[in-house]
């Protein structure tokens, strides 16, 4: 890699909205003007497997999957999926498990992993005003505000 | 031009329409189902057939008749395509048409795990390949340009992750290609011997121009690098291969048939050593050996799954020792409040051999009922059932049942229902179709048995008990088995033992797409209303 990209994993399992955090996170970095790349898997996910995506974003992203142990943030919206991924990341890689925000604050159960990608927000440089951009544009117009509150209060957890 | 975020397929849609397809068409098939979707929903002509044979021949025929049209499935749809798919190469098209094959290298959803890039050599077809959204976006467009230009379908192959991946996508101004018209050409349109034979002549001059025209072609890329490395690379490997050997020299190959044999040649004479690296079959490696030009090929290790950074650093290496399992999460499985349950917890009591199909429903192969004994392709649960019960001792031959899904019995499990009154055994045979009113693997699509088009729009319902009666099955039922498991396995048990045809249809929709089906028919039922109305007034 010319210049350092950054590499977020997300897990969980098939209707959790782990796929849902990607596209945020990356629409997020695309709207900061950094070159992005995404890759998942879904189709049989949707059944309630297990399911990952990748997201890398920089100056130039190369391949869109992320190697193995070189994930810079992990992403797990399901406690069972944590150790399967755990060796995405890399040594000093930051594990964001789906307790990271608490359960009981969030305004629903449905919103944890737009509160995840706050707990990540507080630890990445991008714009409060993309990340807001990026979950309206993915969430019908409905579920903005919840979400909003989730996103604050994800990122109001990091200290 | 507007910079977007797009998957692979939403960027084939955006081209399809920048290129002025006029008809979009396919069955649906992970990972190329939401090009048809995107299509649409940009405001495109998209529409589902029932099976990519049928897509093929609408597609040719739009065609033959001037207009540009794409066709789209999954890898293993292209050998249900395969009959008209060779012999267009022949009659060639006279205004564009592009034929999408998404390959699932790894098999994240999918029987198996072949390259569709030997149809290209196979058929005679020009062949390209992207690796990220936006060359699938300039590729989909330079295809229909050589479409047009050769006047030959074109077959552009993706994989997964170029399907389902995002990357930025750059859009160019539409274009706006000549109007359909109809031109008789009887000698190249019309296949009989007398006319092939030249035909199959004017296909080999044409893959010959077109080899020089690769040659020549800037879709190519060579970025020069280390003559110590040389590495040429195919759809998104070539994204791995840039990443894992920064220093290295680099061919991208996009133009996978014909392949530009002189280009591979000076650029493997360039480098002191020079590694292909592809997903799926060593298909180039093997072009560029037989034409003699000096490459090594990858290891055999290589040639099942994906490729990553990783895997491409040990192909450049010659690493072919044992790889780190891939992490193994919780498998799929059917929904907790899946109609199917009850079906399979009647075949597995009454010890049923099952001869079962394609979809969401194969996931009942797994425990607690590992209730399928077979699943090989689309439709086949018909026909190995049949075989099953013509040749297995009567005691088991009574067990046999076929088990198909709605949208699979359309796609062709109907010709094996043609098979069943035609060859009936002595036995007789039970056919299950698992009627759950969409096509639900794939995301929920509609089909001809739900009545409703791509865009949810009312049409004619295919009747699948009528079919079955009008084909003369002597037994034909129409069962919930949710509101009424007992009475499924009563039935069930009696059609087992008698020494007759029949057909069940276990109709309960998907929970996932119940929700969507009723606002669907809301709609659908208030259009027909107003439009009623109207025409009172």
């Amino acid at each position: 890699m010319p210049a350092p990209v950054v590499n977020v994993v997300f897990a969980g399992l098939g209707g959790q909205g782990a796929i849902k955090a990607s596209d945020i996170l990356a629409d997020a970095a695309f709207r900061a003007g950094f070159d992005v790349k995404k890759a998942e898997v879904h189709g049989m996910s949707q059944r309630g497997g297990s399911v990952t995506s990748d997201v890398r974003y920089g100056a130039e992203v190369l391949s869109p999957m992320i190697p193995r142990g070189q994930a810079d943030f992990l992403v797990v919206l399901e406690p069972s999926e944590i150790e399967v991924n755990r060796p995405n990341l890399k040594a000093g890689g930051v594990l964001i498990p789906p307790d990271a925000v608490a359960e009981a604050a969030l305004p629903n159960r449905r919103s944890l992993n737009v509160a995840l990608l706050g707990a990540l927000a507080a630890r990445l440089d991008l714009a409060d005003e993309h990340w807001l951009a990026a979950i309206r544009a993915a969430l019908p117009e409905r579920l903005h505000e919840l979400n909003e509150k989730a996103f604050r209060l994800g990122k109001g957890s990091v200290p | 031009m507007e910079r977007r975020l797009l998957s692979g397929d939403e960027a084939v849609a955006a081209a399809a329409l920048d290129a002025g397809v006029h008809l979009g068409t396919g069955y649906p098939g992970t990972p190329s189902t939401e090009i048809l979707e995107a299509f649409d929903a940009l405001g495109g002509r998209a529409q589902w057939a029932p099976n990519e044979k049928v897509a093929l021949e609408v597609g040719l025929g739009a065609a033959f008749g001037g207009a540009r049209a794409l066709v789209t499935m999954k890898h293993v749809g292209v050998n249900v395509a395969a009959d008209p798919l060779f012999t267009a190469a022949y009659t060639g098209v006279s205004g564009g048409l592009v034929v999408v094959a998404a390959d699932d290298p790894g098999m994240a959803s999918s029987q198996n795990e072949q390259d569709s890039r030997r149809y290209a050599v196979a058929a005679g077809l020009p062949c390209l390949e992207p690796s990220d959204s936006q060359e699938a976006y300039d590729l989909l467009l330079a295809a229909f340009e050589l479409s047009g230009r050769w006047q030959l379908p074109v077959l552009f192959r993706m994989t997964t992750r170029v399907c389902h991946g995002k990357s930025i996508v750059t859009r160019r101004a539409p274009v706006t290609p000549a109007a359909p018209a109809f031109r008789r050409d009887i000698p190249g349109r019309v296949m009989i011997p007398a006319y092939a034979r030249p035909a199959h002549v004017r296909l080999r001059q044409k893959l010959k121009a077109l080899s020089a025209f690769a040659d020549g072609s800037p879709l190519n890329v060579w970025r020069e690098g280390s003559a110590a490395l040389g590495v040429i690379a195919t759809g998104v490997a070539a994204r791995h291969a840039r990443e894992a050997a920064p220093h290295a020299a680099l061919l991208e190959l996009k133009t996978i048939h014909p392949l530009p044999l002189e280009k591979l040649r000076a650029f493997a004479a360039s480098v002191d050593r020079c590694v292909v690296v592809e997903e799926g079959d060593p298909i180039v490696a093997e072009a560029c050996l037989a034409a003699g030009i000096r490459v090594e090929g990858k290891g055999e290790p290589f040639r099942f799954g994906e490729l990553d950074v990783e895997r491409v650093r040990r192909i450049l290496t010659r690493d072919d020792g044992p790889e780190a399992p891939l992490p193994r999460g919780k498998p799929p499985q059917l929904c907790e409040a899946c109609p199917y349950h009850p079906v399979y917890a009647t075949l597995r009591k009454l010890d049923c051999i099952v001869a079962g199909d394609i979809g969401c429903y194969t996931l009942g192969v797994l425990p607690p009922y590992q209730g399928m004994d077979t699943c090989v392709a689309m439709g086949a649960s018909l026909g190995v059932g049949l075989g099953l019960r013509h040749v297995l001792p009567e005691a088991d031959a009574r067990r046999v049942v076929s088990l198909i899904g709605d949208s699979t019995f359309v796609h062709t499990g109907l010709n094996g229902l043609v098979e069943m009154i035609y060859n009936p055994p002595a036995t007789g045979h039970v056919l299950i179709v698992l009627d759950n009113g969409t096509t639900a693997m794939t995301g929920q699509q509609e089909h001809p048995g739900t009545g409703r088009r791509l865009d949810h729009q009312a049409t004619t319902r295919l009747s699948i008990e009528g079919l079955a009666r009008a084909l003369g099955v002597p037994n034909v039922d129409v069962v919930d088995p949710v509101a009424d498991p007992a009475g499924f396995e009563a039935l069930l048990s009696d059609r087992l033992a008698r020494r007759q045809l029949s057909v069940i249809v276990s109709r309960r929709p998907c929970i996932l797409a119940a929700a969507d089906i009723r606002g669907y028919e809301r709609q659908n039922a208030a259009s027909a209303a107003a439009c009623a109305a109207c025409k009172e007034g």
